[in-house]
C-alpha cells in the first residue's frame, strides 16, 4: 500500500480531470459530483498520510524513465506541507467555483484543466527527483494557460500570452540548470545529503542562479513577476489557483527544495549564495508592497501583495537557520490561507456588487458582512497582527534573522508590515466606516458556496494562529520538517 | 526444448514480411480501385503485428540477419535487423496504420464515382509503407537505393494527388530535389563499389579505410540524402509539398518519409563508415541542423496557414536530428557522451513521428470543418472541435520538447550530452528552438480559445478521425512516460561508433 498511495493521491485529481473533459457542459451535476468526489477523497488520503509520515512511514512510487533517471513520487514531511494545503484549498476553491460560474459556458473545459492543474501541483509536491519536479512543474504551466485565457476576450488571450512568455522562457532556463547539474553529478534525487558536493564550485554557483531564475518566474521574484498582475483578468477561482493553491507556491516550493534537498544549506553557505538570495527576496518584498500601494484596482493590489508575500518563503529558506526556515515554511501555508480568503472575497464583491476598485468599497462591509469580514481577518493577518497566521510567520522569521546575525532582515519585515498596513487598512476603513451611497437590495451573500469558502478559510487564518502550538498546525508541521532536516 | 514449429516460427524471416505484406496490399489496391478502401483496416492491423513480431524477434535473438532465399552476400539480398531497425519498423507501422485507419472516410466522392485521389491514394500508401520498411531492414546500399527510389516516387505522387496547379509545382520541386539527391547518392555508392567491390554494409565496414575516395563517396551519399531529408539549406521543397498534400499524405510525408533518408545517414556514419568521420564534417552537419532549428521555427512563426506552420515545424524539428553528429564526436577524440547523443537523436526521430502525424491529421479535420486552413478559421473552434484541438495541443507538447513526452526525453538526452561535452551553443540552440516552437504553436492554439460573436458555422466532422489524431498524440506522450522500454530496445545491436563516438 505504501507504494501505491502517492500514485493514488495523484490520481484523485488526474482522473477527475480526464473524466471531466468528456462530460457535456450541460451535465453539471455529474461534473460537480466527479469533482467533489476527487477533492474529498484527496483530503482523506492526505490525512491518512499525515498520520503515517508523523510516525515515520515512507510512501514511494517509482517509475524508471531512463536508466538511472526515475519518476519518483515520495511523501515526506515537506511534500505533505504543500500537498495538504493544495488539497484542502482545492476542495474550497471547487465549491467556490461551482457557485461562481453557475451555468456559464465551457465549464467542463474549465474544471478539467483546473483539476489537471491540481494534479500537477500534487506531482510538484510529491516529486522525489529533480526531473520529476520539472515534469510536473511544466504540466502546471501548460494546464494553467487555458484557465488564464478562459474568457477568450482580447485581454485574457493577451494575459495568457504573457503568462506563457514568462513561464516558458523560465522553464528553458530551469531545464538548462537542471540538465547541466545532472550532466555533472548524475540524476539528482531530493535528499538531505550533499550529492552535488563533488561538482566544480564555479559551475555550482551558475547552476544555482539558473535554477533560481527558472523557479523565480513562477515565484514572481522581481524582476520576473510581470505576468502575475497581468493574469488578474482571469476569473476569481483562477486567481485563487495562481496565488494560493498552485502556481506561485510551486515556484517557492521548488526554491525550498533546491536549497534544502539539492544543494543543502551547508554547501550553499560555503558557496556564499544565501545572502544574495535573501537580498533578492527582501527587495521583492519591499518592491511588491510599494507597487501594491500604487494600485487602485483591488485585484491588482492583491496581486502585488502576493509578489511581496511569497518572497517571505524564499527569505526564510535563504537564511539557513532553523527558526527562519520554520517561519518561511509555515508562511507557505499561512499565505495560502490568507490570500485565498481575499480572492474569494474580492471575487464575490465583483460578482455581486460589481466592485472592482478601491474607491467603490465605501460601506460594503454592511452590505456583505460575512464576505468583507473574512477579507478583513485575512488582511489583518497579512499585516501581521497577533494572533493571526501572518504574525506567527513574521515572528519566526524575525527570530531566525537575529539568530543568523542578519538583523537587517528585521527592518525589511517591519517595513513590509507598515506597507501592508498602508495598503490594506484604507480598504477596511472604507468598507466599514465610510457610509455607502445609495441603497442596495438585501440578500446579496448568496449562494452559500460563494460566501462560505471565504468564511472557512478566514476562520483558519485565525485558528492556525491561535492554535499554532498544537500538533498538526502548520507551524508544528514546519517545525517537524526542520527537525528532520537538521537532524540529518 | 522448443518444438519444430516453434523453431521455424522463431527463425522465420518476419522482417521480410514487413515489406511483402504492404507490397502485396499495394498491388491488390491497384486491382481493387476505389474498393481498396476496405484494405485500410486489415492491412493496418497486419502491418502493426508484423512490425511487433519482427521487433520481438530482435529481443529474443538479438540482432538478426536473414539471407533472403538462402543466398548470402555479396550475391543475395541480406536483411539486417537490430534494435534501431525494429524501432523504426514499429514507428512506421503506428503512423502508417493510423493513417490508413483515418483515411477510410477520406477521398470519398459524394456521388460515389471514382476520383483520382480515391483510386491512387491506397496503392501509394502501401508502396510507401513497404519501401520505408525495406530501407530499415536493408543490409546493402544498393537495396537501400532501390527502396529509397520507390519511396520518393510514392511520396512525389502523394504530393501531386489533389492535382491543383500549386500541388503540381510543389511535386515537381520535390521531384527535382529528390532526383538530384538520388544521383548524388548513386554516384557515392558507385565510388564505394569501385574501391571495395561491394555495397554490403558489413563487408564495407570491415574493409573501409579513410582514404580520399571513401570520404568523397560518403560526402556525396550524405549530400544526396540530405536533399531528401530537407536539411537546411536543402529544405526549400518541403513546406509547399507537405502542406499542399491531402492531410493523411502530409502526415506520412512529414512523420515518416524524411526519416528514411535520415536513417540511411545514421547507418552510413555510425555503422558503416565511422572511420571517415572528421570533426569538421560532423560540426558542419550540426551547424546546418542548428540553422534549420532557428530558421524553420522563424518561418513557422510567420505562416498564415495551419498546414504551412506544421510543415515548417518539420523543417525545424529535422534540425535536431543532426545535432547528434557533432555531439557524438568525430575526428578521433574520445567522446563518452556519444551513446547519449545517439539515443537522443533516435528518440527524436521516434517521438516526432506520431506527434507530427497527429498535427497533420488534426489539421485535416480542421480543413474539413472550416473549409480551409487559414489561421483565422481557427478562431474559437476549441468549443466545436475539442478533441481535435486537444490532439493538436498534446502533440504540441512533444514538439516543444516539454515533459512528459517523447520529445522531452529526446531533448533531455541531447542536452545532457551537449552540456557534458561542453557544446554550449548547441545547448543554447536546442533551448531557443523549444521556446520558438512554443511561440509558433501557442500562436495557433490561442486562436482556438478566442470567443467571438456569430462564428462561422462549421461543417460536421465525424468523431473517428479526431480520435485517431488524439491517439497518435497520446502515443507521443506515452513514449516519454515509458521511455525506459524503447531506450533499452534501441541499445540492442547498437554499433560501436554509436556507443563510443565516431572514429
Amino acid at each position: 500500500m505504501n507504494q501505491v498511495l502517492p500514485a493514488l493521491v495523484l490520481s484523485t485529481s488526474l482522473i477527475p480531470a480526464l473524466v471531466i473533459f468528456f462530460i457535456k457542459d450541460t451535465q453539471q451535476h455529474l461534473r460537480t459530483f466527479v469533482n467533489l468526489a476527487g477533492a474529498v477523497t484527496k483530503v482523506a488520503l492526505v490525512i491518512v498520510m499525515m498520520d503515517g509520515v508523523a510516525r515515520g512511514v515512507l510512501y514511494e512510487t517509482r517509475l524508471t524513465l531512463l536508466p538511472g533517471l526515475d519518476l519518483l513520487l515520495r511523501v515526506d514531511a515537506l511534500s505533505l506541507l504543500f500537498l495538504s494545503l493544495s488539497a484542502f484549498l482545492w476542495l474550497l476553491t471547487t465549491i467556490y467555483a461551482i457557485s461562481y460560474f453557475g451555468r456559464g459556458r465551457h465549464l467542463s473545459r474549465f474544471f478539467g484543466f483546473f483539476s489537471l492543474c491540481v494534479a500537477a501541483t500534487t506531482g510538484v509536491s510529491l516529486a522525489g527527483t529533480l526531473i520529476t519536479f520539472f515534469i510536473f512543474y511544466e504540466l502546471l504551466t501548460l494546464s494553467t494557460w487555458p484557465l488564464v485565457a478562459h474568457r477568450g476576450d482580447a485581454a485574457s488571450i493577451a494575459a495568457g500570452r504573457r503568462y506563457l512568455g514568462y513561464t516558458l522562457v523560465g522553464s528553458a532556463v530551469l531545464l538548462l540548470g537542471l540538465v547541466w547539474l545532472e550532466s555533472l553529478s548524475g540524476p539528482v534525487e531530493f535528499t538531505f545529503t550533499g550529492q552535488v558536493a563533488e561538482v566544480d564550485p564555479g559551475a555550482l554557483q551558475v547552476i544555482f542562479w539558473l535554477l533560481i531564475v527558472g523557479l523565480g518566474v513562477k515565484t514572481a521574484l522581481v524582476p520576473l513577476h510581470g505576468w502575475l498582475p497581468a493574469a488578474m483578468v482571469a476569473p476569481a477561482p483562477v486567481s485563487a489557483l495562481l496565488h494560493a493553491v498552485a502556481v506561485v507556491k510551486a515556484g517557492a516550493f521548488g526554491i525550498v527544495r533546491v536549497i534544502y534537498d539539492v544543494y543543502g544549506t551547508a554547501l550553499l553557505h560555503d558557496l556564499g549564495l544565501g545572502i544574495p538570495l535573501a537580498m533578492l527576496a527582501a527587495f521583492t518584498i519591499i518592491f511588491g508592497s510599494v507597487r501594491a500601494l500604487q494600485q487602485t484596482d483591488i485585484k491588482r493590489r492583491l496581486a502585488y501583495s502576493t509578489v511581496s508575500q511569497v518572497s517571505y518563503i524564499v527569505l526564510g529558506a535563504s537564511m539557513f537557520g532553523p527558526f527562519a526556515t520554520v517561519g518561511g515554511l509555515a508562511h507557505l501555508v499561512h499565505q495560502g490561507l490568507m490570500k485565498i480568503t481575499m480572492f474569494f472575497a474580492a471575487g464575490a464583491l465583483a460578482e455581486r456588487l460589481r466592485v472592482h476598485d478601491v474607491d467603490q468599497l465605501d460601506g460594503v462591509g454592511w452590505v456583505m458582512p460575512w464576505t468583507v469580514g473574512a477579507f478583513s481577518v485575512a488582511a489583518l493577518g497579512m499585516i501581521g497582527l497577533p494572533p493571526m497566521a501572518g504574525f506567527i510567520s513574521k515572528w519566526y522569521l524575525g527570530v531566525g534573522a537575529f539568530q543568523g546575525g542578519q538583523a537587517w532582515v528585521v527592518l525589511v519585515l517591519v517595513g513590509s508590515s507598515l506597507l501592508n498596513a498602508m495598503y490594506f487598512l484604507p480598504l477596511l476603513y472604507r468598507a466599514w466606516f465610510v457610509p455607502r451611497v445609495g441603497t442596495t437590495a438585501p440578500g446579496l451573500e448568496r449562494p452559500l458556496g460563494l460566501v462560505a469558502p471565504a468564511v472557512v478559510s478566514a476562520s483558519l487564518v485565525l485558528l492556525v494562529g491561535l492554535l499554532a502550538a498544537t500538533p498538526y498546525s502548520p507551524l508544528a508541521w514546519a517545525a517537524l520538517i526542520v527537525e528532520r532536516t537538521y537532524a540529518l | 526444448m522448443p518444438g519444430a514449429v516453434e523453431l521455424a516460427l522463431l527463425h522465420f524471416p518476419w522482417p521480410a514480411m514487413t515489406v511483402l505484406v504492404p507490397l502485396a496490399a499495394g498491388v491488390l489496391a491497384v486491382l481493387l480501385g476505389v474498393r481498396a478502401v476496405h484494405l485500410g483496416l486489415p492491412v493496418a492491423l497486419l502491418g502493426v503485428v508484423m512490425a511487433i513480431i519482427s521487433a520481438a524477434q530482435v529481443v529474443v535473438h538479438g540482432v538478426t540477419d536473414h539471407a533472403v532465399g538462402g543466398w548470402n552476400a555479396p550475391l543475395g539480398i541480406r536483411l539486417h535487423v537490430d534494435g534501431l531497425s525494429g524501432a523504426m519498423l514499429i514507428m512506421t507501422a503506428v503512423v502508417a496504420g493510423a493513417v490508413s485507419w483515418y483515411s477510410r472516410s477520406q477521398f470519398r466522392a459524394a456521388s460515389g464515382a471514382e476520383t483520382r485521389a480515391g483510386f491512387a491514394f491506397w496503392p501509394l500508401l502501401f508502396f510507401l509503407w513497404a519501401s520505408m520498411n525495406a530501407v530499415f531492414i536493408g543490409a546493402d546500399f544498393f537495396n537501400l537505393y532501390v527502396a529509397l527510389e520507390l519511396l520518393t516516387l510514392s511520396g512525389v505522387a502523394l504530393v501531386a494527388l489533389e492535382g491543383r496547379r500549386e500541388n503540381l509545382v510543389a511535386a515537381m520541386r520535390y521531384l527535382t530535389f529528390a532526383l538530384l539527391g538520388s544521383l548524388a547518392f548513386l554516384l557515392g555508392a558507385v565510388l564505394l563499389y569501385a574501391s571495395y567491390a561491394t555495397l554490403d554494409m558489413q563487408l564495407l565496414r570491415s574493409a573501409a579505410v579513410a582514404d580520399q575516395v571513401t570520404v568523397a563517396a560518403a560526402a556525396l551519399m550524405t549530400t544526396g540524402l540530405l536533399a531528401k531529408t530537407a536539411l537546411f539549406p536543402l529544405h526549400g521543397w518541403l513546406a509547399p509539398a507537405h502542406a499542399g498534400a491531402p492531410a493523411p499524405a502530409s502526415a506520412l510525408l512529414s512523420a515518416l518519409v524524411v526519416k528514411a533518408s535520415f536513417f540511411i545517414i545514421v547507418r552510413l556514419w555510425f555503422d558503416v563508415l565511422p572511420v571517415a568521420a572528421t570533426s569538421e564534417l560532423t560540426w558542419l552537419l550540426g551547424m546546418f541542423g542548428s540553422i534549420a532549428i532557428i530558421l524553420g521555427s522563424l518561418f513557422a512563426l510567420r505562416q498564415n496557414r495551419l498546414k504551412m506552420v506544421v510543415a515548417y515545424s518539420t523543417v525545424a524539428q529535422l534540425g535536431y536530428l543532426f545535432l547528434m553528429f557533432p555531439l557524438a564526436g568525430g575526428g578521433g577524440e574520445e567522446q563518452p557522451w556519444a551513446a547519449t547523443a545517439w539515443t537522443g537523436g533516435i528518440f527524436h526521430v521516434l517521438a516526432h513521428a506520431p506527434a507530427k502525424a497527429a498535427m497533420f491529421l488534426a489539421a485535416g479535420v480542421v480543413v474539413q470543418a472550416v473549409g480551409h486552413d487559414r489561421l483565422d478559421g481557427l478562431i474559437g473552434i476549441a468549443h466545436a472541435l475539442p478533441l481535435t484541438v486537444f490532439a493538436f495541443a498534446l502533440a504540441s507538447v512533444s514538439i516543444m520538447g516539454l515533459p512528459p513526452s517523447g520529445g522531452f526525453t529526446a531533448k533531455y538526452l541531447l542536452l545532457t550530452s551537449a552540456l557534458a561535452g561542453g557544446a554550449w551553443w548547441l545547448a543554447a540552440v536546442m533551448l531557443a528552438g523549444g521556446v520558438l516552437a512554443a511561440a509558433y504553436l501557442f500562436r495557433v492554439l490561442s486562436l482556438t480559445l478566442v470567443e467571438t460573436e456569430g462564428a462561422h458555422p462549421l461543417a460536421p466532422v465525424s468523431r473517428g478521425p479526431q480520435v485517431i489524431a488524439l491517439l497518435l498524440a497520446v502515443t507521443s506522450l506515452l513514449l516519454g512516460l515509458l521511455s525506459a522500454l524503447p531506450y533499452d530496445f534501441l541499445q540492442l545491436g547498437r554499433g560501436g561508433a554509436a556507443a563510443e563516438g565516431l572514429a
